[in-house]
């Protein structure tokens, strides 16, 4: 059943509204659901790793406004995300991301949630093969700039200049593999 | 008929319990999380888009026949199978209740041994899991980390330097990866260690749950221990760190079957038989009361204490007196009653089949 909102996505949130005993049928996607601003029955009572997530979002801003609280928080929770939609109030209810590109719309608010949740922020393991090469290269670069400041710092002149070559003949190869 | 094949045949590779360390641990899991690049993730994916994930996947899957491990996989529509039939596969470990209840468009890939089955269009677009017998989550990373090498080279995967692989829930960022071993833990129950050796477990960053995965009941003394964290450390160190635990869980397990065995009281000995004295005999048995008895046959048979009779009924029992097992076995839609009478009949059945091949 396609939601009667959109039109588009499936719906997945079915539900009867009783007003004064006039019934009304609603089948709505999570999506418009969140938009109309409607309460997920069910959900909220529900003991879900969503809802642990959303409770820990919620801190996160909570202790946040704590702490800055020269900066107004308003804007931020809504931020959107430009290519799915998904506001980041929206996301802190679901815990979850609509799509990859949220990651980067949400970006200055992830990292106490990744914290949280796994005591880290970056990524530390397995790269795709075929766009990996260029992202070994790439941390490769980044290691001997700061090697390269350290020598520079330390008037290491000679050695600094040998890193300098390193570096450029790495960013032609990246340069020839297009981007 | 291959639906049949997957539905039908009651046993997985993984149920046979032909593996490393079988006698305390049970089975060895290890899920990868994937999505593809461009395409907004199932929750809020178009029909068009879900289904054209499949297609993706589909085609990928082709080339990826080259692959030993998926010569004779088969891709099968969740559209295309009865409640029924998704119950059992479910209960077979083989998908979870949300592909089986919740997708759209969602799909399984199963090999042939149903050792491998990827999942598409559950809450990411891709999970591939491998599910081993024994002790060999090492081994079992070792096929998902080929699967998906494989699937990379067909599919552009959502990956960010910074952050991994992109994940629908922030629990799975990284390396989107989760370990799980099922383990069976009656001497440290019946000694009451296990409220001191969990909330250890849980001080580690790993979970520790029922068999039927998250909120479900520990039947049968039987545990699923998994990782929580996915990102900021190598897969390899996730499986390592799992697996040294779960080491560690096997030597208390072992030591305290020791020291039962020792000086087995007689009660414990009354208990064993009794409970095989049921299973052998009983007419109507509830799930839970199956469990808990097959869980003390088990252990009788790995203390030595109860002989000639398979070590795997318990692993093979466990799933098929499941509710949609014993009514596909039946054929028929059963309700409560009927089941708890079908699985009686099943038990019996299989413990006095015992040693042979065949038990249609």
């Amino acid at each position: 059943m396609q939601c009667q909102e959109c039109g588009e996505r499936s719906a997945t949130l079915h539900y009867t509204k009783i007003i004064n005993g006039e019934k009304t049928e609603f089948h709505l996607c999570e999506s418009c659901a969140r938009e109309k601003g409607e309460q997920m029955p069910g959900i909220d009572g529900s003991f879900s790793i969503h809802n642990l997530l959303s409770g820990l979002l919620n801190l996160d801003t909570s202790i946040s406004e704590g702490q800055h609280q020269v900066h107004d928080e308003t804007p931020s929770m809504g931020v959107r995300c430009p290519t799915c939609g998904l506001t980041y109030t929206q996301f802190s209810k679901i815990g979850r991301f609509g799509c990859s590109d949220c990651y980067q719309a949400f970006d200055d608010r992830l990292d106490p949630l990744f914290r949280r949740v796994h005591g880290h922020t970056s990524h530390r393991g397995k790269v795709p093969h075929r766009t990996g090469g260029r992202l070994k290269i790439r941390r490769e670069v980044e290691q001997l700039k700061q090697d390269m400041s350290r020598r520079i710092e330390n008037e290491e002149f000679e050695e600094a200049a040998r890193i300098r070559d390193r570096i450029r003949s790495l960013q032609e190869k990246l340069a020839g593999q297009g981007g | 008929m291959s639906l049949k094949r997957f539905t039908e045949h009651a046993l997985s590779e993984w149920m046979r319990g032909k593996g490393p360390q079988s006698d305390i641990v049970i089975s060895s899991r290890v899920r990868v999380a994937r999505n593809l690049s461009g395409l907004p993730f199932p929750m809020l994916a178009t029909s068009a888009q879900s289904s054209q994930v499949v297609r993706r996947v589909e085609e990928a899957l082709y080339a990826a026949k080259e692959l030993p491990v998926l010569k004779e996989a088969e891709l099968i529509r969740m559209d295309d199978l009865s409640e029924l039939e998704k119950r059992v596969l479910v209960e077979k470990h083989l998908i979870s209740p949300q592909l089986a209840e919740e997708s759209r468009h969602g799909a399984v890939v199963l090999s042939k041994d149903e050792a491998i089955s990827i999942m598409i269009n559950e809450e990411d677009h891709i999970r591939i899991q491998v599910l081993y017998p024994g002790f060999q989550p090492q081994e079992a990373w070792r096929i998902a980390n080929q699967l998906d090498d494989w699937f990379e080279k067909h599919l552009t995967y959502a990956f960010s330097e910074q952050t991994g692989y992109l994940t629908s829930c922030p629990t799975n960022v990284g390396t989107g990866i989760r370990a799980s071993v099922m383990v069976h833990l009656p001497a440290l129950a019946i000694t009451k260690q296990l409220s001191r050796l969990f909330p250890a477990i849980t001080q580690v960053g790993l979970a520790v749950r029922g068999i039927y995965g998250e909120g479900s009941e520990a039947l049968g003394n039987l545990y699923q221990v998994s990782n929580q964290v996915t990102l900021g450390q190598r897969e390899e160190e996730i499986i390592d760190k799992l697996a040294s635990v779960v080491k560690q869980m096997i030597q208390h397990e072992q030591s305290a079957r020791r020291r039962l065995a020792e000086g087995t009281p007689i009660q414990l000995e009354d208990r064993l038989y009794r409970s095989y004295g049921v299973l052998s005999q009983a007419r109507v048995i509830s799930t839970k009361e199956a469990m808990e008895r097959l869980s003390d046959l088990r252990l009788g048979i790995d203390m030595g204490i109860l002989s000639d009779i398979d070590a795997n009924v318990m692993n093979e029992l466990i799933v098929m007196t499941q509710p949609g097992f014993l009514q596909q076995y039946a054929q028929e839609r059963l309700d409560s009653q009927e089941r708890d009478i079908r699985r009686a009949v099943m038990i019996r059945e299989r413990l006095h089949h015992e040693g042979t091949e065949d038990e249609q």
